[in-house]
Order: structure tokens, then C-alpha cells, then sequence
């Protein structure tokens, strides 16, 4: 009986010792793996600052790949795992929005917003927190080691001199990929995506489940084994700003006409209990003091057009004059039917 | 509830148990365990069912070329597993079966350990153990579910082996039949019951393969189970895995009813002789022995040993950094996985002090109940055995699905995961103590009662006591199931809560080598803490499985 006893008050003490926090002040904030999470991170010291002003703590909960927290969201939706979700983006808000993932909220400060964005969620169902383009990026010293060109388009990448070298994203489970995927529709039209793709497979693409396995595993700027990869026009400036040796070039590069343009939103999750602090924090992520940290901490460019980028950014980063895009109810129409056919294709 | 007195007279048997337990105490008993499985196991399956069926799920699920795709890896992944499974393990079931030889126990012993090991870790023992090149695909998966199934083939086919009269051989080889005649001759048609048998056992096994497919498959390598998985978390197509739940409860159904068919037939089929001897091999048997047995415990033991020394590997060398690294997860400075492997450690150890402590608390309840109980006994058994029938997919998304609407919306309850995992272990414990509680002598309580006891003293004083034993053993075995637990819990775990197997899924499918080798670090432990709970638990069932 005793022995009973005390398994039970150890049981009591170890569990009490993680049960939730249940400080009504606590935010939690769910985001992308890419989203940095060291403190001295300038984005975090930016949070820091909005507690200090609001004394609402912000705690950050890695939820995987945005498709992946996308799925999570959905199965948990009226009851999640966080009170703010960043990081979904145009090609997959609808899914959110369909689960009704998040309660609409008009942040203050969005009617300083361009309106190209802000007509993705005109009745507040999310906010647009920034933007940016997914796009091919390559190795430069990579690929002139193997004494290949770099491509200059979508269909380069089929050709045989490229076999083996390209890493994508999968586009159920990641934002890029499915963005890339969109790209391959814009570019080669509801009738010839699909013989791209089986012409990419042909010639050894790999895919993974999301960017940063893509990136900064199979990369081979990271130490992987393959030259090209989808990433975002903003990736070269990244490298040469966290060059470990100072750099004048970007050591990597674009290919600017495969870029698609990409908008990520942030929005409250339905069924949190904090729901006036999730406000407070949505206000301060699309405000001035927040916006200007995104451009050099995330690598996109922030919503708020009054920001001023710093130069060795726009020095860097590759902006397409007009980069690829397609329109909300095409993409919603479409997604599932086309992950399904990239599936078949791609992984079968 | 009872009816007017006429009805209950008439139905009261003549030879009424004097010794019949009050019934308000058998309702006691017999209502947590039957409320548990309705609420978690028929709900979930019901709300599956109507998911499924409902809207245009099936139709779309059934004409999509992937769902077939996946149902036929399904079946011939398990046909292959299975073929290779019982070629590999004759050979060690022989030399089990008729020889002494030193090493012979601790054979028999690694391989049921491994049995019990977690898909995962034996997932992520073969990625440690091949090239890259080959670590994730159709040879990893057979390579896998061989080690695992080894233990099934030796153990049913080497039972029958055991016992087949050894007369016979002899009289085939004294009328000239060489060793091989012999054994496609006169050993292999004895055995055969035992083959189909143990083959039943592997294929199903096989056949709901999870764990393993998830570390080792490719995206061309997907089982049904894999499928529900990705299509309710990944694509968030709740209607297309709830189709798929149902095909592979119907899938498997089928497969448990052949599956017992033939393990009756087959256990008609043999005059056996028990009392066969066991030389220790001579001459040129001690080299076949030596090659069958050494062989066993090179295919099982390698891959393990392979992941303790993946975890240690650092660059070209040797060195403690993914042990020391455990509680970090960095993928560049200030960039984080969002798994940390210490806390799915401190997490895997409190869910399973809970779903040890439930399944112990409704199995221990059930196995009184039914032993108790009659009619209405055997159905609570029935029902109790089915999640045993059921994947723990199945369960988890069931449980998924189910308990997401106010006022049961359960799912940022810590207790969901240790619910469920209680849930898949429940049937075990229940098998654990029925076999004890059935072998209690009814005279015993016979006894009690002509000494004055009254029904419910006669019967604490002649049962609990017995009980101690099988609830000992029931908790080392849920313990050993909560903790590798993955089916269920892969659907169930939130963000920031994961378990072992979770954290180490997660991190083998990072390319990271640091990443892969804190994959091995917690898989080491977690085979580690594994086996300790096994042995702890043979030592605790050990008398009573000697005979």
C-alpha cells in the first residue's frame, strides 16, 4: 500500500512538473521551422520589446513545414495548439480558411498595407505579415565545378546535363513546393506540366518533405550533394550577409523567370483563450518597429511598404519585375487535384 | 435494473451458485472497462464509419489510383516478409528445436526481445546499418520486418519441431533416405501446419506494418496505414483516410478470421511427442548448428549493434557529441527543428506511468469481470480483444476524428495519448490475467464459502491474492508497448509533446548526420529501456511458463 502511495505522489510530481502554463498573458505564436528561434535573434528582441510594452509573453512553438503546420492547424482546429499561426501562405490560405482555422480579425495598421494584399483577405480573414518569391537557386562555384552553365529557365532543368543536381520541395507538405508546382502550371499550361514533371523525374530530381531539409541538408552549399534547389529569391543576400568569411558576390543565385510570387499571412487560431493578447501580437507583427526586422531575420520582404530595406538586401536579393503568379480561386480550385497528379507522377 | 419478480423467478436456474456474487459488484466491476470501450475504441470507429461512407470520400478515395497502389504494396510487401521471414528463421527454429548448444537460451531470449522491440527502433537499426544508398526502401522494409518476424517462426515452427517424433527421420534415413529427402519428405509435411500457422502470424504482422514503413519507406513504398497517416495529417483529407481505415479494418477482419482458421486446423493436425529428446549435435551437425544459430544472432544483433555505433560516430571518428547534443536541435545558429529530444525522453516516461496505470486499472477490472461474469463475460471479452484486431492507425485517427467537437474536445488533453496507447495495450493485460484468474481452483472459493465466508469475502480472499503476479507482468508489458507506441500516438502528439518514437521519426527524416545520430542515441535508449521492462517482466511470468 505504501509502495502504491508513492508511486502515486511520483507520478503527481512529474506530471504536475509539465503540465500547461496556464498564465492568461502567454501568447504562443506557431510558425515554420525557418522561423529563428535564438533570442538574440532581432526579431525575438523586436517580441521582447512588445512584451515590455504589453506584458504579454510571447512563447514561439516550432510546428514543422508550413504544410505540415497547416495540417496540424486543421485537425486542431476550435482547439489549437497556439493563439497566432504565421507563415501560411497564399497558396495554401484557402485550405486554412475552408477549416476555419482562424477567427477574422482586421489588425489595426492594415490600411497601410498595399492593396494587392490586402484584397487576398479582404474581409480580415487573415493578415498579411510579408511576401516574397520562391524561385530556383543555385550553386555558383558548385556548378562550375561540374562545368555545367546555370539554367536560365524552368525547361533547362530537364536537360540531361542537370540530372541528378536538383532538390525540391513536395507540394503537399510544403509552401515552396507547392509554390514551384504552381510555377510549372503557369509556365508550361494545364496541358504540358505534367510531361515536365515526368521529364524532371527522368532526370533525377530528389524531393523532400520542406525547404529547410532542402536547404540546408541537400543543398550543396550546405555540405549536400546537389547544385539546385527551390528556394526563395531573397536566399543569396542570406548567404553573403552569414558568410562565415566576408563576401563581395553572393556565392549563390537565382533564376529569375521561375519565380512566384508568395504572401504569408498570420491569423488567430480559433479556440484560443487569449484572444485579446493574440490581437495585441498580430497589431505589432505588421507594425513598423516589428516589419523592419523581417527583411534581414526572415528574408522576405515585410507588408509594410514604409519600411525601409536595408542595402545590402536589395543589393542581393533577386526582385522579378514580374514574377509568376496565379490567382486564389484557381489555386483553390485546383491544389488537391494537382498534388494528387504530381503525386502519381512524381513519387509512384 | 430489474424487472417485475415473475420474469427473474422463472429465469433463476435450479442449481443457483450459492457462491454468485452480488450483482451490484459485478456492474461495479464490469462498467469502467465496457464505458473505456465504448467511448474510445467503438465511438471513434463509429464516427470513421460514417466519415467514410458519408459524402463523396468513397467514391473519390476508391477511383484514386494511389489508394490501390498502396493496397497492393500493402499485400505483396507482406506476401515477400513473410516468405523470407519463415525461410530465414528454419533454420535457427531446427537447430532451437532439436539440439542443446551453449547459447541456446540466449538465442531463444535475443530474439523474443527484438519481437518486442519498438517499429521504430528497429526502423532506425536499419538505417544505421545500411549504406544510403540502400537505407530507405523495399530491401530496409524486408530486411526489417525479417529480424523482427525471426522470433515467430522460431518459436511456433521450433514448438512443433520440438515434439515431432524423431522416430520417424530415423526410419527414413535407415531405409537410405539422405538428410535432404528426409526433411522435404517426412519433416516438412509435419511441420507444415506449423509453417501456415506461424505464416498467418508474420503476414498479419507484415500487413499492418507501420512504424517500420514510415522510417524505411519511399514515397513509392506506402502502405495502407502510411496512407491513412499522410492523408489525414499531411493532406488534411479526413474523409479519404477515414476510406482507407475502412478498407484495412476489412482487410484485416478477413486476415484474423483466415488467420484462425488455420491456427485451429492446425493445431488438430499433430500427434505430437512431447517428450522428444534434445541431443547436443555432433560431428557434422555441430558446423549446421553453429551456421544456423550464429546466423540468427548475427541478423538480429548486427543491426542493433550498428545503431549504438551510428550514434557515436562523429566525422571519421568516435566521440559523445549527439549524446551530449540531446538537448539541443540547432539546424544552423539560432534555427531549431522544433523537436527536443530530452523532453520526448521526460514526455515517453510520464505517458507511460499513465497508460500503464490505466490499462492495468480497466484490464485488471475486465479480467475480474469476466472471469465473473458469464454470458455478458464473454462479450465484455470479445469486445476488449477487438482493438487487438484493430490497427493502432485505425485507433488513433479514430480518436482523432471523434473527440474534436465540444463538449468532448479532448484534443489538448495531455491524457489523449496515454488513453490511446492504454487503449492498444488493455487487451494484452486482460490476456495476462485471464490466464491466471482462469486457473484459480473454483473449489478454492467452494472452500471459503462452507467455512462461512459470505459470496464477496469468499471471493476477495481466494482471488486478489493470485492477482498480484499477472498485474506485475501486465505492467512491464503495457509499460513496454506505451513506450513504443507509434501508431496511435503519431496522430495523437502535439507540437512541443512528442514521445520517443515521434522525436526519432522526426529526426531520421533529416539528412543532418548530427540529426541521424540523436536518432540512434534515443533509439538505443528507448531499446534499452525496452528490453529492461521485457526481462524484468519474463522474470515476474517466468514460473508460471515453466511446465
Amino acid at each position: 500500500m505504501r509502495r502504491g502511495g508513492l508511486l502515486l505522489a511520483a507520478l503527481a510530481l512529474v506530471t504536475g512538473a509539465c503540465g500547461g502554463d496556464d498564465d492568461p498573458k502567454t501568447v504562443t505564436l506557431v510558425s515554420y521551422e525557418s522561423f529563428p528561434t535564438d533570442p538574440e535573434n532581432p526579431l525575438l528582441v523586436a517580441l521582447d520589446e512588445f512584451t515590455e510594452e504589453t506584458g504579454i509573453e510571447v512563447e514561439i512553438l516550432i510546428a514543422g513545414d508550413t504544410g505540415t503546420m497547416l495540417s496540424k492547424a486543421e485537425l486542431t482546429a476550435g482547439n489549437p495548439e497556439g493563439d497566432v499561426m504565421w507563415g501560411v501562405d497564399n497558396t495554401f490560405l484557402s485550405r486554412a480558411l475552408d477549416a476555419e482555422v482562424f477567427v477574422p480579425y482586421t489588425a489595426d495598421g492594415v490600411d497601410a498595407l498595399p492593396s494587392d494584399l490586402t484584397a487576398l483577405v479582404p474581409n480580415g480573414e487573415a493578415t498579411p505579415v510579408d511576401f516574397g518569391d520562391v524561385c530556383v537557386n543555385y550553386d555558383i562555384a558548385a556548378l562550375a565545378e561540374a562545368g555545367v552553365e546555370p539554367p536560365s529557365s524552368l525547361a533547362d532543368l530537364t536537360d540531361p546535363a542537370y540530372a541528378g543536381m536538383f532538390v525540391v520541395e513536395d507540394p503537399a507538405t510544403s509552401s515552396p513546393g507547392l509554390a514551384f508546382l504552381l510555377a510549372t502550371v503557369v509556365e508550361f499550361g494545364e496541358d504540358g506540366w505534367e510531361q515536365y514533371w515526368r521529364d524532371l523525374r527522368a532526370n533525377d530530381v530528389l524531393v523532400v518533405d520542406g525547404w529547410s531539409q532542402a536547404y540546408y541538408e541537400e543543398f550543396t552549399f550546405a555540405g549536400g550533394s546537389r547544385p539546385i534547389v527551390v528556394s526563395y529569391g531573397s536566399s543569396p543576400p542570406f548567404e553573403v550577409l552569414f558568410a562565415s568569411e566576408p563576401l563581395d558576390e553572393a556565392p549563390t543565385a537565382v533564376v529569375e523567370s521561375t519565380c512566384f510570387r508568395q504572401v504569408e499571412f498570420a491569423g488567430i487560431l480559433r479556440g484560443t483563450d487569449v484572444e485579446d493578447e493574440a490581437r495585441q501580437l498580430v497589431d505589432f507583427l505588421i507594425s513598423e518597429r516589428f516589419q523592419r526586422e523581417v527583411a534581414m531575420n526572415l528574408f522576405v520582404f515585410p507588408a509594410n511598404p514604409d519600411v525601409e530595406l536595408a542595402p545590402e538586401f536589395t543589393a542581393y536579393a533577386a526582385i522579378p519585375d514580374d514574377p509568376l503568379t496565379m490567382d486564389p480561386a484557381t489555386i483553390e480550385a485546383n491544389r488537391a487535384d494537382w498534388i494528387d497528379r504530381w503525386t502519381t507522377i512524381v513519387t509512384g | 435494473m430489474t424487472g417485475s419478480p415473475l420474469p427473474t423467478a422463472r429465469r433463476a436456474p435450479l442449481r443457483r451458485d450459492p457462491n454468485r456474487l452480488p450483482r451490484w459488484f459485478l456492474a461495479v466491476l464490469a462498467l469502467p472497462p465496457a464505458a473505456f470501450l465504448a467511448v474510445l475504441y467503438i465511438w471513434p470507429l463509429a464516427t470513421i464509419a460514417t466519415r467514410g461512407l458519408s459524402g463523396g470520400a468513397l467514391a473519390d478515395t476508391l477511383a484514386r489510383p494511389d489508394t490501390w497502389r498502396a493496397a497492393w504494396f500493402t499485400t505483396w510487401q507482406a506476401f515477400a516478409s513473410t516468405v523470407l521471414t519463415v525461410l530465414v528463421g528454419l533454420a535457427p527454429a531446427w537447430a532451437v528445436a532439436r539440439f542443446t548448444f551453449p547459447g541456446r537460451r540466449l538465442l531463444v531470449s535475443v530474439l523474443a526481445a527484438v519481437f518486442v522491440l519498438p517499429t521504430v527502433v528497429v526502423g532506425a537499426a536499419f538505417v544505421a546499418l545500411l549504406p544510403d544508398s540502400l537505407d530507405r526502401g523495399i530491401w530496409a522494409i524486408l530486411g526489417a520486418h525479417v529480424v523482427f518476424n525471426l522470433a515467430v517462426v522460431v518459436r511456433v515452427v521450433g514448438a512443433a519441431w520440438e515434439q515431432l517424433p524423431i522416430g520417424l527421420e530415423r526410419a527414413a534415413a535407415t531405409l537410405g533416405a539422405s538428410p535432404w529427402r528426409t526433411f522435404l519428405h517426412v519433416t516438412c509435411p509435419l511441420l507444415r501446419p506449423a509453417i501456415v500457422s506461424a505464416s498467418a502470424i508474420v503476414f498479419l504482422f507484415t500487413f499492418t506494418s507501420y512504424g517500420v514503413i514510415r522510417v524505411l519507406g519511399t514515397a513509392g513504398t506506402r502502405t495502407l496505414e502510411v496512407e491513412v497517416w499522410r492523408r489525414a495529417t499531411q493532406l488534411g483529407d479526413t474523409g479519404g483516410a477515414a476510406v482507407l481505415s475502412i478498407l484495412q479494418l476489412l482487410a484485416l477482419g478477413a486476415l484474423v478470421a483466415v488467420s484462425a482458421r488455420i491456427q485451429r486446423r492446425g493445431a488438430h493436425v499433430l500427434a505430437l511427442d512431447p517428450h522428444a529428446g534434445r541431443p547436443r549435435p555432433h560431428a557434422r551437425q555441430r558446423w549446421l548448428v553453429v551456421a544456423a544459430a550464429g546466423g540468427a544472432f548475427v541478423l538480429v544483433l548486427v543491426p542493433l549493434i550498428a545503431l549504438v555505433e551510428r550514434s557515436l560516430r562523429v566525422g571519421d571518428g568516435y566521440g559523445l557529441d549527439a549524446w551530449r547534443s540531446l538537448g539541443d536541435n540547432e539546424i544552423r545558429p539560432g534555427l531549431r527543428l522544433g523537436i527536443d529530444p530530452l523532453g520526448a525522453l521526460r514526455n515517453s516516461a510520464v505517458t507511460a506511468l499513465w497508460a500503464t496505470l490505466l490499462a492495468l486499472v480497466i484490464g485488471g477490472l475486465a479480467a475480474v469481470a469476466i472471469t465473473a461474469l458469464r454470458r455478458s463475460g464473454r462479450l465484455l471479452d470479445a469486445g476488449l480483444m477487438l482493438p487487438l484486431g484493430t490497427s493502432a492507425v485505425t485507433i488513433g485517427f479514430g480518436m482523432l476524428i471523434t473527440f474534436d467537437t465540444p463538449p468532448v474536445d479532448w484534443r489538448a488533453g495531455w491524457w489523449l495519448v496515454p488513453l490511446g496507447q492504454a487503449l492498444v495495450a488493455v487487451p494484452f493485460v486482460v490476456r495476462t490475467a485471464l490466464a491466471v484468474l482462469r486457473s484459480i481452483d473454483p473449489d478454492l472459493r467452494a472452500a471459503a464459502a462452507t467455512l462461512g465466508a459470505p459470496p464477496l469475502r469468499a471471493w476477495t480472499a481466494t482471488t486478489l491474492p493470485y492477482l498480484r503476479r499477472p498485474i506485475a507482468t501486465a505492467a512491464g508489458l503495457a509499460a513496454a508497448i506505451s513506450l513504443g507506441e507509434f501508431g496511435a500516438t503519431s496522430f495523437l502528439s502535439r507540437s512541443g509533446s512528442e514521445t520517443l518514437p515521434i522525436a526519432i521519426e522526426r529526426l531520421l527524416g533529416r539528412t543532418g548526420r548530427l540529426f541521424q545520430a540523436q536518432a540512434f542515441a534515443l533509439s538505443a535508449i528507448l531499446a534499452a529501456a525496452t528490453i529492461a521492462l521485457v526481462i524484468v517482466f519474463d522474470l515476474a511470468g517466468n514460473d508460471r511458463e515453466r511446465s
